[in-house]
């Protein structure tokens, strides 16, 4: 099971005195009431829960940097939180940590459509981007599942993805800008509406560091304009090769599809008997292809695409005739995992990437997995960029089978770095594949990400627990030298 | 010194880490005039050259980082496919200084920088120690990303030995449609209106009075979206030679400036900079790079900063690099998180040169 850093006893005996200078700084933003705190235990990646020991609920920059600057000077730890639904523990709270909810942080600052770009506070929803320009007929192109929830904030933490990243990017293709707090309280400007950086990468570098570098306080995101047509092709297949060969056939034949999406037999099953989308029942892989631009390029790619679906055998091939039909045929993707939820009491969403040709490999050994293991899977998968989402169908009432599924998921994430790929496309690492990461990583590349942990927050008080499987201090790192993988520390904690 | 191989570079950075002494990283050198003048042992990266794997249909290239920019090109256009950031240098640039410098073209404004495309990478950090940042799928948020940090970073961090790129089908079909006659303020509106339309537009530039838009795509695509700018503006279509010339232009634009800068502001001030009065110019991504002829070195960087942006100086007398910092300086806490995070990758300096001329 999933072990956090120790809690520090010294800190729980100053909760009151931690409560009272939050509050001094947020009046009517701090939660010390225990039901009140459990509303915060866990975010989207349900089957690990923690209180936390506060909540504050900062509004404005200065109070997070009062609040962060108070917990760096008193020694206190604290888990930055969007809207709450990482997949990968992320937002996870601390025993002995302060939790700093973002939520308040909710207004549209400024829009400019001439240098196409949006202001907002990272508490604002990713939807509600889209939504405030839409009008004006822009939108914001990264479009994770959780739309309608997930915050921007929480996006350029976990550098959010979607099924359009393939032709459109992830939260890092389109974010200019951050505001940012760091650990000491100090607030910083990287990027802005430029498209250029003047020094260091340092933007590129916050997005995706799991909020284990700063608090964003504003984000600058470029939209774009929103396409004339957007149709989506439905095609079956009678193999998961022949869905996986269309896919690199669409590629090699110059396409770029705002969306290409694969689902395994029990995955449209699942799909189609929740929403009723329309998909055919008797494949055994699905593929929805999104096309979109002027409808000229629309009408002239979905021909290429059936065609090369028909010369791969297809057996089933419909384009969506209205924008209603190309949303259900979405519905049906975009609601895989509740519906998975229905057949099953609990699942477990995971999150590999690989090379794409190794796809019809990868799926028949997760098949040895799923018997050896006693737990079914079905899969989602972003074909065009090699995503997989295998759903592990377990049921947590049962003794052993959340170990089960865990266990399951490991062998899959092991697999998606063993044919060349990596533990996770889009849903960040959290604390659910920190322990993974050494499959990945040597001793040695970690140390040198770490160090740049301890570059922004060198006391390890921002969200500890999260990405990095062993907690070295930063002392001890700067003098770490590693010799063929073999750390010369090998008696500090391990979590 | 010309290391062969990871171990032999690994030894070169950790005796240099050893014993106090400078290495400056060198691709084909083709950028060796940026910066203030130094000395400093040359890393000479051309070792580390070659393709190493690439699949066309998994969008993934990978090569050694001392391969010549011209080769990479000519092979992924052997397989129709690009580098879509438009990567330029002169002849001999590696693919490894076009990461370290960061150097995108014109496409940029529509398809992304290099730190866009860059998806993973090797390299010996200043610890002497080989290490791996990033991965070789296209998509990937494992650990930090490090691979955005590579782009830019000068050589500053880390020795690169090997990048993956991610590349993209090349266009069927290109047309560039030029607008004459436009002053400043009118081209910067017109691009930005192409730009945020329908009409897809892949690069838009402005130089010696004409307004560019170049389309990129399948055939009856290009067209539909080419009636659709000329719904806004009365355009011609530029003959292929005339095209190429006028975008390999903007690769190396203003050639025989002394002083030279690049700046970067959003696209809407770029007017005002331009009509500053400073020198000849030539605005790239719809305005939001200019590139500036001018020996006023305050000037334009107080220009640059008023626009919302920066200025890099990228060519200049020996005596005025000297003393004007090729980097725009940063605002303090910026700066010195720059340089922990040098000194994280870097604790001894051995890749600080002076180049740059900062004080640590």
């Amino acid at each position: 099971m999933l072990k956090m850093p120790p809690a520090d006893g010294r800190v729980l005996a100053r909760k009151a005195e931690i409560a009272r200078a939050l509050a001094a700084i947020v009046p009517d933003g701090v939660i010390e009431d225990k039901d009140a705190l459990r509303v915060y235990e866990s975010d989207g990646l349900t089957a690990y829960r923690q209180p936390p020991m506060l909540v504050v609920l900062p509004r404005a920059t200065d109070e997070v940097s009062l609040i962060l600057a108070w917990c760096h000077r008193e020694g206190v730890k604290v888990v930055p939180r969007g809207s709450g639904t990482s997949l990968s523990g992320g937002a996870l709270p601390l025993e002995d940590a302060v939790l700093l909810g973002m939520a308040r942080f909710n207004r549209v600052l400024e829009i400019d459509y001439a240098d196409r770009i949006a202001v907002v506070q990272p508490g604002v929803t990713n939807l509600a981007v889209t939504q405030a320009v839409e009008a004006e007929g822009f939108y914001y192109a990264p479009d994770p599942s959780s739309q309608i929830a997930c915050s921007i904030g929480g996006n350029v933490a976990e550098n959010s993805g979607g099924v359009h990243c393939l032709k459109y990017g992830l939260t890092t293709n389109n974010v200019l800008g951050v505001e940012m707090v760091l650990m000491d309280g100090q607030v910083v400007r990287l990027g802005g509406r430029t498209l250029d950086q003047a020094g260091l990468d340092l933007l590129g570098l916050v997005v995706g560091s799991e909020g284990l570098l700063g608090v964003v306080t504003e984000v600058t995101v470029r939209i774009l304009p929103k396409p004339e047509t957007a149709r989506a092709v439905l095609i079956g297949f009678p193999s998961v090769e022949q869905a996986g060969q269309t896919v690199a056939d669409v590629i090699a034949a110059g396409i770029i599809p705002a969306g290409m999406e694969m689902m395994d037999r029990p995955a449209i099953h699942a799909a189609e008997a929740f929403v009723h989308a329309g998909y055919p029942l008797d494949v055994e892989a699905l593929l929805i292809v999104e096309l979109d631009g002027v409808g000229a390029e629309c009408d002239h790619l979905t021909q290429e695409v059936e065609a090369i679906g028909r010369r791969n055998g297809s057996t089933t091939c419909r384009a969506s005739a209205s924008e209603a039909e190309r949303l259900k045929f979405w519905a049906g993707r975009k609601a895989a995992f509740p519906a998975v939820g229905r057949i099953s009491p609990d699942y477990y969403c995971m999150d590999g990437t690989i090379p794409r040709r190794r796809l019809p490999e990868v799926l028949q050994r997760m098949e040895g997995f799923s018997a050896a293991h006693g737990l079914k899977v079905a899969n989602v998968f972003h074909a065009g960029d090699g995503n997989l989402h295998p759903l592990i169908l377990y049921d947590a009432n049962r003794p052993g089978e959340l170990e089960r599924a865990e266990a399951f998921g490991a062998d899959i994430l092991r697999l998606c770095v063993e044919v060349g790929g990596v533990l996770t496309g889009e849903h960040g690492v959290g604390v659910e594949k920190r322990d993974l990461m050494p499959v990945m990583f040597t001793e040695t590349d970690l140390a040198h990400q770490q160090r740049v942990k301890c570059a922004f927050d060198p006391q390890l008080l921002l969200n500890p627990g999260k990405v990095f499987p062993v907690l070295h201090r930063c002392a001890e790192l700067g003098r770490m030298h590693v010799h063929g993988g073999i750390t010369a520390f090998p008696d500090l904690p391990r979590f | 010194m010309r290391p062969g191989s990871t171990e032999a570079l690994v030894e070169i950075v950790a005796d240099a880490a050893a014993s106090g002494r400078k290495l400056e990283i060198a691709g084909g050198g083709t950028k060796a005039d940026i910066g203030a003048p130094r000395e400093a042992e040359r890393l000479d990266m051309s070792g580390f050259s070659g393709v190493i794997d690439y699949d066309p249909a998994e969008l993934v290239l990978t090569v050694g980082a001392g391969t010549p920019l011209a080769e990479i090109e000519a092979l992924v256009a052997s397989k129709n496919q690009m580098l879509a950031f438009e990567p330029h240098g002169a002849p001999g640039s590696t693919i490894g200084g076009v990461v370290a410098a960061g150097v995108s073209g014109s496409r940029r404004v529509s398809r992304g920088a290099v730190r866009d495309h860059l998806l993973g990478f090797k390299a010996v950090s200043g610890r002497g120690e080989a290490f791996v940042g990033g991965a070789k799928v296209v998509k990937n948020v494992t650990g930090y990303d490090l691979p955005k940090l590579a782009c830019g970073s000068w050589g500053r961090l880390f020795a690169l030995t090997e990048v993956t790129l991610k590349v993209l089908p090349a266009p069927e079909t290109t047309v560039t449609l030029a607008v004459e006659g436009l002053d400043p303020t009118a081209a910067v509106a017109l691009m930005s209106k192409a730009l945020g339309s329908q009409a897809e537009v892949a690069a838009a530039a402005y130089s010696n009075g004409v307004t560019a838009l170049r389309l990129e795509g399948f055939g009856p695509s290009v067209a539909a979206r080419r009636r659709l700018i000329e719904a806004m503006a009365t355009v011609r279509a530029l003959s292929e030679g005339d095209a190429e010339a006028l975008w390999s232009a903007l690769r190396g634009p203003l050639e025989d400036a002394p002083v030279l800068w690049r700046l970067s502001v959003p696209a809407s001030r770029a007017a005002s900079v331009v009509d500053a009065g400073l020198g000849h110019s030539v605005m790239d991504w719809g305005g939001a790079r200019i590139w500036l002829a001018s020996d006023q070195a305050e000037a334009v960087r107080r220009a640059a900063v008023t626009a919302g942006g920066h200025a890099m100086l990228v060519r200049a007398p020996e005596a005025m690099r000297a003393t004007v910092p090729a980097l725009h300086p940063q605002p303090a806490p910026v700066a010195a998180l720059e340089a922990r995070i040098r000194r994280a990758f870097d604790p001894a300096g051995v890749f600080e040169t002076g180049r740059f001329l900062d004080a640590d």
